[in-house]
């Protein structure tokens, strides 16, 4: 099945399996959501757990945050990552801290689900990457799938997360198909799943660009180059564990993300293997990403996504880096 | 209700039932809510009123000797707080800005655990959940949403009651506010929310006049209470000063909410006779004269002279006041008692769930910290936690 419909599958089965849930956005019920990732939920489960909420995602946030208080496990939905700002308040300053601020008594495992990313030809606002400014909010977990295997299972586990969970959905990828095993669960998202196993350099990639990476590592394939790819699947936390033990064997690291390089989770990947596996890296750690600029129109955005060749050029220069030293 | 037409803030009507000379004014309207306020819950209410303003007084002493970050007085609102926070039953979830000391007094909240926050020990001091006392929201305005979506949670709970069972164990949401932290747009969220589903939650706003040094002109060319009617609920103006009347028209909002009728919006006209907070200036500006002129509408005042007049003696004033006095003390105790936290509780209450990055952090703090600890035996600076 399509992305899309796993991720509607998940839906269904927690809002079946646990009264407490319900789910709260902008054209979800009657529509279905933009994106028709909701279809069919407000028929199935009623008018009052799949709620066609006014028109602010403030409102949506806080709102869920006191269902969420009384008991409730609200799924909201962001209608696209652009417009999850008149919500960021409620988000960093409200849902991320209240557990700390009550010292542990209080949960508020709100979820909130995003579209995110580009490649989808729109107009401004609906094609960006906000991942690191959550990631970098203690107090959330951040996950995205990048299967509709793990979609099914990923947004099931998100919602039955004590903690809140941003849930980023990749976007372009809703059409993508895959086989979805409604009976064996996925690995927590916490495990970064190594999808292509390599000996030579290591591409760290999540959400829309795994698809990319892994077209990539085929094509390094023809070059004589066997490159391993990670889907990171959780951005808070990070498997740092699995991406350290892939360095140590490979000794080269590529990561890629739609977001701006600067100040993007690469850094920080970056940073952390420097710390865990110096002395394993034939090569800087190289981050593959979007340039320091607003998202560009969409007659442009080919130019701004990392695509194939960016990923492939950014292992070219891993590898001559190692040749000219050696 | 009272239509209110758009009149000057300052001049518009409100509901008084307790004038500042502490005689009882019939109102035909608010009579019967007012009825359960007889001579002895109305000497509980004083003594409400009292306490606060005497544990008030007390955490600004402390602040002022430095054992305090920052306090924040209520001085001036004590009858908007007791009046309301006594109108709510023990179901009911309120959920305050930071100035809400009186509320939380009649929730069951020991001031103590207020201090908690503001002398640095946590963000949030007492147990909400036992109280029905959410913790101080600092960021304004953003508790109000959360209020809506408690009392959207709230009416799920109580769908298919009957209506003597929501008279008897129904539940209600009371969202605090101020006149500043209205012209935040999470208050409009809030109010549109509420009023879309018709969730059982009362906007408490305590118009005090002042948001630090913004007077209320700023945010309002109208009375707050004005708008009210632009969301499609209920608004009342009330005397915040005068507890009976507050306490009157909050019961009704209260139970036209709980009985599925909807938000009600009230605007309690208050004045905050104090600073901001402790690290405030009001002579810097606004006058003298002002200040004076609120003091004859003072709400301990105005009920002191209602229960003289109405053959309360000396002795009850005179309990009280040592009652306080007593608090006072305990308060004070309690306070410089409060053991130092531990940083390590800080990291386990991230999150509810184990999560990598926290517990790596975790160890790596314990074991930089146990080699403190090592040195401190070779008689170097002992740094480990606990210690000042």
């Amino acid at each position: 099945m399509t992305l899309a419909k796993a991720l509607n599958a998940g839906l269904a089965r927690v809002l079946e399996e646990d009264p407490t849930t319900l789910m709260m956005g902008e054209d979800i019920g009657k529509l279905g959501g933009v994106y028709r990732i909701t279809e069919g939920l407000q028929a199935r489960f009623g008018e009052d757990r799949v709620i066609d909420s006014p028109l602010a995602e403030s409102g949506i946030i806080g709102t869920s945050i006191g269902l969420a208080l009384r008991g409730y496990r609200p799924i909201a939905e962001i209608q696209f990552d652009g417009f999850v700002f008149p919500g960021f308040n409620q988000i960093t300053s409200q849902l991320a801290k209240l557990r700390m601020r009550s010292e542990g008594k209080l949960t508020v495992p709100v979820t909130i689900r995003i579209p995110f990313g580009g490649g989808i030809g729109s107009i401004e606002h609906h094609s960006e990457s906000p991942e690191a400014l959550f990631a970098h909010t203690a107090g959330l977990r951040i996950m995205t799938p990048a299967t509709p295997h793990d979609a099914y299972w990923m947004i099931q586990e998100a919602v039955q997360s004590q903690d809140p969970v941003i849930f980023f959905e990749p976007k372009r990828r809703y059409w993508m198909k895959g086989d979805v095993d409604t009976e064996h669960r996925a690995a927590p998202a916490a495990q970064a799943q190594v999808v292509r196993a390599g000996s030579d350099a290591t591409i760290v990639a999540w959400g829309p660009l795994v698809p990319v990476a892994l077209a990539a590592a085929q094509a390094a394939q023809e070059d004589g180059r066997d490159v391993e790819v990670i889907d990171l699947r959780s951005l808070s936390p990070i498997d740092f564990d699995t991406i350290t033990a892939s360095v140590q064997r490979t000794g080269r690291l590529i990561v890629a993300h739609e977001a701006p390089t600067f100040g993007g989770l690469g850094g920080e990947i970056a940073a952390r293997v420097a710390e865990r596996a110096f002395y394993a890296l034939e090569a800087p750690v190289l981050r593959v990403g979007g340039f320091h600029m607003p998202y560009p129109p969409s007659k442009v955005e080919s130019h701004y996504l990392p695509d194939i060749d960016r990923i492939l050029d950014a292992l070219d220069r891993s590898f001559q880096h190692s040749e000219v030293s050696a | 209700m009272e239509t209110m037409l758009a009149a000057a803030p300052t001049q518009a009507p409100f509901i008084q039932l307790l004038d500042s000379d502490g005689v009882r004014t019939a109102h035909p309207t608010w009579d019967p809510w007012a009825q359960s306020v007889d001579q002895e819950t109305l000497r509980g209410f004083y003594r409400d009123m009292t306490t606060a303003r005497r544990l008030d007084d007390e955490s600004t002493a402390l602040q002022r000797q430095g054992e305090l970050l920052l306090w924040v007085p209520l001085r001036g609102q004590e009858a908007a707080q007791v009046g309301a926070g006594r109108a709510t039953r023990p179901q009911d979830y309120l959920f305050p800005t930071y100035r809400e000391h009186a509320v939380a007094l009649t929730r069951g909240v020991r001031i103590a655990e207020m201090l908690r926050v503001f002398r640095g020990i946590s963000h949030g001091g007492w147990d909400p959940r036992t109280t029905g006392f959410h913790h101080y929201t600092m960021v304004l305005a953003a508790q109000t949403p959360h209020a809506v979506g408690y009392a959207m949670g709230m009416k799920r709970d109580q769908k298919g009651w009957d209506q003597a069972r929501i008279e008897e164990e129904g539940g209600a949401v009371v969202a605090f506010f101020g006149d500043g932290s209205s012209s935040e747009g999470d208050v409009h969220e809030a109010m549109v929310f509420a009023n879309s589903t018709n969730a059982p939650v009362v906007f408490f706003c305590q118009n005090n006049q002042w948001a630090i040094s913004v007077p209320f002109e700023v945010q309002s060319k109208v009375p707050l209470v004005n708008r009210a009617a632009g969301y499609g609920m209920p608004g009342i103006r009330v005397d915040g000063n005068d507890v009976i009347a507050v306490h009157a028209v909050t019961r009704w909002a209260l139970e036209h909410a709980r009985s599925g009728k909807g938000p009600v919006f009230i605007e309690a006209v208050t004045y905050r006779r104090g600073a901001h907070t402790t690290a405030d200036d009001p002579t810097k500006y606004r006058t003298q004269d002002e200040e004076q002129g609120w003091d004859e509408k003072d709400p301990l005042l105005r009920v002191e002279r209602h229960l003289r007049a109405n053959g309360t003696g000396q002795d009850f004033f005179g309990q009280i006041a040592a009652d306080a006095d007593v608090l006072a003390a305990e308060l004070r105790a309690t306070a410089l008692a409060f053991p130092t936290p531990s940083l390590t509780d800080a990291f386990n209450s991230v999150y509810a769930e184990p999560h990598s990055l926290v517990s790596e952090e975790l160890a790596w703090y314990q074991e930089y910290q146990a080699g403190f600890a090592d040195r401190d035996e070779e008689g170097t600076q002992n740094r480990a936690e606990g210690t000042r």
